[in-house]
C-alpha cells in the first residue's frame, strides 16, 4: 500500500471486520462506489460516519425515499421561484444560476475537499433509479442543461451506498460497484461492539443478556429478529433499571425494546414457556 | 495473470464481466492486497461478486482453483466439525508475490492431506495437528479450511437470513427469468386514482393556468393530490408436492411480488393442490398455520385482484369429491370445484398462473384437472409473456 493512498482502519466507536476494512480500502483506491448490504442493524449507515471520522472528511448524506428521483441528487431548477420573482420584480431573474440548486450528489462533486458521500438505502427508490445514476457515478460529472455547464468533480468523493435488498439492483449498476455483505456479528464480535458502546458493563449481566439475545434470534417463529441496535438499547434499559441479573433470562424484561411486533413478543414468551409456538401472522 | 480463474468463474456461471476483472487487476497493480492470501480472497470477492447469494459458489470455485480441492465436501465431515469453531486466520507474512502462492499451496496441501490421514481426533491449541487456535505449521494449510470457512459462514448466514422463505430459496443462476424481470412486469399492474387521502403536493398545471388568468395574469398556484396506485392484490401459491419442481420460478415470483411496494395492499396465502376450508399462512402448509378461507372471502372485498399460482395437476377427486382434500386428516364438505367457484363469484378479476408451459397443458400428467381449472379461471403460463398477458387481463375494466 503506497503512502499517498488513504487507508481506513476503523474508528474508536465502530468495530470493523478485516474484510469490511479491506473492501473499504479497495473502493477508495479504485475510486468506485462501495455497495454495502446486510441485515438491518448491522451498522451499514454507521460505516460511512466512521469512515468520515477516521479519514477526517466531511460526510454528505443522501437519504433515499420511495419518491426520490435521480435528478434531485444532481440539481433542481427552481422554476416556480423564478416565476414568482419575475412577477414581483424581486432579484435578478436573468441569472439562471441563482435558481439552480445543487442536490447532495452535486454538492459532493463541487466540494473543494474530498468528502464521503453516503447514498442511504438506495433500494427504497424506484426500480430505474440506480440506472439513472450510472453515468454520474462512473464519470463523476453531469451536465446542467439550463446553464449549459458541465459540473465535474474536483476530488472524487468516497461513495458508500447501502441497500436493504428490498429491490433487486440492475446488473449494469452492480458491475460498477465494490460489494460487501455485512454478516450478523458473531458473539465475540458482538461483545467487542458492546464494549465500544458501554464503558463499564457488568460481565455477568452482559453474559446473561447475550445468552437471551442469541436465543431469541434463533427462534424461528420470530419475524423481525432483533439486531445490534436493539441489543444496545436493551442493555441500556437493563442497566438503568438495575434488574437482578438472574431474572434476565427467566423473564426477558423490557421485551418491547428487543422485539417490535406484538406477535413476535407473544411468540417469544410462548416459545420460552412451551418450547414451540402456534401463534403466527 | 490468473486468466484461467476468470474463465473458470464464468464457466461456473458467475457473471463476471471484463470490467470487473480489469478492476481486480488494477487493484493488484496498486498493491492493495498486503501480505495475506485471505486478503486476496476478500479482494476478489468484493470486486467480482455482487450478491451474498453467490458467495458460496465463489468460495467453491476459489478453493477449486487455488487449492486444487475439487469441492469442500471432499473433506471428511469430522474435519469440518473440528475446524468449525474458532479458526483464526493466519497471515502469510513472508509471501507477498502472488505467483508463488500456487506452488506453495500445492506443497502445503500435500502435507495437509498427509496429516489428515494421520489425524484421528479433534485438536485445539496444539502445534502439530490440524486444529483450531494452535500454532501448527498447518496454519498455512489451515488457511485452506479457514478460507473456505470464511465463505461457509456466509453460507450459513444466508440460510439464517432467508429462514422464513427458505423453501422458496434457490441459488441457481441458470433460469432465464430473474426477479427484476418479474418486478418490471408487475409495475404494469397499476391503476391510478387521485381519490386517496394525502397532502396536495403536485402542481395542477391546468388549474394553475385558469386561476392565474382569472387573477388578471398574476400567478396563483393550484396544487393537487398526487395520484396513487389503488391496486389491491391477493396472491395464492400452490406449495409443496408437485410444485417443488418449480420452486425456483415461484420463489422469484414471490420475491418480486413481495418487494413490489407500489400495491395498496398485498395478501399472500398458500394452499396445497386446491383451495379448501383453510388457506395456509406459510409455504410449509402446516395444520394450524392458517386462516379460514371464508374469512378471506368475507374480509377482502371484491376490489382485490386475485392471482393463483399453481400447476393445477392433481387427482380429479381432489376437485370433484367431498373429502377430496389431499392433506391427510382434513375433510372438506364442499368440493374443490365449489371452493374455486366461490372465488370466481366473489372476485371479478382472477387469473391462474401455471408454471407448466402452455404447449404441455393437454399432455402433462394430471392435465385433466389442469384443464378443468382452466375452464373456471383464465389460465396463463408463468413466463414473462404469460405474466404480462395475465396482468393485462387483470386490468381490463
Amino acid at each position: 500500500m503506497t503512502d499517498k493512498l488513504k487507508k481506513f482502519k476503523g474508528s474508536e466507536d465502530y468495530v470493523v471486520t478485516q474484510e469490511l476494512m479491506n473492501a473499504v480500502n479497495v473502493a477508495i483506491a479504485l475510486q468506485k462506489p462501495l455497495l454495502i448490504k446486510g441485515e438491518p442493524g448491522t451498522g451499514k449507515t454507521m460505516l460511512a460516519e466512521s469512515i468520515s471520522e477516521a479519514l477526517n472528511m466531511k460526510l454528505l448524506i443522501w437519504n433515499i425515499k420511495s419518491t426520490t428521483k435521480a435528478q434531485e441528487g444532481l440539481y433542481v431548477y427552481d422554476t416556480v421561484q423564478r416565476l414568482y420573482d419575475s412577477q414581483f420584480g424581486e432579484g435578478d431573474v436573468s441569472n439562471i444560476k441563482k435558481y439552480i440548486k445543487l442536490g447532495t450528489l452535486g454538492e459532493s462533486f463541487t466540494s473543494d475537499e474530498q468528502v464521503v458521500l453516503l447514498i442511504d438505502e438506495i433500494d427504497k427508490a424506484d426500480l430505474e433509479f440506480p440506472n439513472d445514476l450510472l453515468w454520474e457515478l462512473d464519470k463523476m460529472e453531469f451536465y446542467v442543461t439550463e446553464t449549459k455547464e458541465t459540473i465535474k468533480t474536483k476530488t472524487r468523493p468516497i461513495v458508500i451506498i447501502t441497500s436493504n435488498a428490498e429491490k433487486e439492483l440492475p446488473d449494469a449498476f452492480l458491475r460498477r460497484c465494490i460489494f460487501h455483505y455485512i454478516e450478523f456479528p458473531t458473539r465475540e464480535k458482538m461483545e467487542e461492539i458492546v464494549n465500544v458502546h458501554f464503558d463499564c458493563i457488568n460481565e455477568n449481566l452482559l453474559n446473561q443478556a447475550m445468552d437471551a439475545f442469541y436465543k431469541i434470534r434463533d427462534m424461528r417463529d420470530i419475524q423481525k429478529k432483533p439486531s445490534t441496535s436493539e441489543l444496545l438499547d436493551w442493555l441500556q434499559a437493563l442497566m438503568l433499571s438495575g434488574i437482578a441479573v438472574e431474572r434476565i433470562i427467566e423473564e426477558i424484561p423490557y421485551a418491547g425494546v428487543l422485539l417490535k411486533k406484538n406477535q413476535d413478543i407473544d411468540a417469544m414468551y410462548e416459545i420460552k414457556e412451551k418450547g414451540y409456538s402456534l401463534k403466527r401472522w | 495473470m490468473f486468466l484461467d480463474f476468470f474463465y473458470l468463474l464464468r464457466a461456473k456461471g458467475l457473471q463476471v464481466s471484463l470490467n470487473e476483472w480489469l478492476s481486480l487487476v488494477e487493484a493488484l497493480d496498486k498493491g492493495l492486497i498486503g501480505s495475506s492470501l485471505t486478503e486476496f480472497y476478500h479482494l476478489c470477492r468484493s470486486i467480482l461478486i455482487k450478491s451474498e447469494t453467490e458467495y458460496d459458489k465463489f468460495d467453491q470455485i476459489f478453493a477449486e482453483y487455488f487449492q486444487g480441492i475439487k469441492s469442500p465436501e471432499d473433506l471428511p465431515a469430522d474435519f469440518w466439525d473440528w475446524l468449525n469453531n474458532d479458526v483464526k486466520l493466519r497471515d502469510i507474512n513472508d509471501k507477498t508475490v502472488l505467483d508463488k502462492f500456487q506452488a506453495e499451496l500445492e506443497e502445503l496441501l500435500k502435507r495437509f492431506q498427509e496429516r489428515m490421514e494421520e489425524q484421528k481426533e479433534r485438536h485445539d491449541g496444539g502445534n502439530y495437528w490440524i486444529g483450531t487456535g494452535g500454532t501448527s505449521t498447518m496454519g498455512h494449510s489451515g488457511y485452506n479450511p479457514a478460507g473456505i470457512r470464511v465463505g461457509s459462514e456466509g453460507r450459513h448466514k444466508t440460510a439464517v437470513q432467508v429462514a422464513g422463505e427458505r423453501k422458496f430459496k434457490d441459488f441457481r443462476q441458470d433460469n432465464v427469468l430473474n426477479i427484476r424481470q418479474f418486478q418490471m412486469a408487475f409495475r404494469k399492474l397499476r391503476q391510478y386514482s387521485a381519490r386517496i387521502e394525502s397532502a396536495k403536493t403536485e402542481l395542477d398545471i391546468d388549474a394553475t393556468i385558469d386561476e392565474t388568468c382569472n387573477n388578471a395574469g398574476m400567478l396563483r398556484l393550484v396544487y393537487d393530490k398526487p395520484r396513487k396506485n389503488t391496486i389491491k392484490l391477493l396472491i395464492l401459491f400452490d406449495s409443496d408436492g408437485s410444485m417443488t419442481a418449480y420452486s425456483t420460478l415461484c420463489n422469484r415470483l414471490f420475491q418480486a411480488v413481495s418487494k413490489s411496494s407500489h400495491f395498496k395492499d398485498l395478501k399472500v396465502y398458500y394452499f396445497h393442490n386446491c383451495v379448501y376450508d383453510h388457506l395456509f399462512t406459510t409455504p410449509y402448509c402446516r395444520k394450524g398455520d392458517w386462516v379460514d378461507t371464508e374469512w378471506v372471502l368475507s374480509n377482502l372485498n371484491s376490489e382485490y385482484k386475485v392471482i393463483f399460482v399453481g400447476d393445477g395437476t392433481m387427482s380429479p377427486s381432489e376437485l370433484t369429491m367431498k373429502g377430496g382434500n389431499a392433506t391427510i386428516g382434513l375433510f372438506n364438505n364442499e368440493t374443490g370445484m365449489q371452493w374455486l367457484n366461490k372465488f370466481k363469484k366473489k372476485y371479478n378479476k382472477v387469473i391462474w398462473l401455471n408454471p407448466i408451459l402452455k404447449i404441455d397443458w393437454e399432455h402433462v400428467y394430471g392435465g385433466h384437472t389442469l384443464l378443468m381449472i382452466g375452464e373456471i379461471f383464465n389460465m396463463f403460463e408463468l413466463t414473462l409473456d404469460g405474466l404480462e398477458a395475465g396482468i393485462k387481463k387483470l386490468l381490463v375494466k
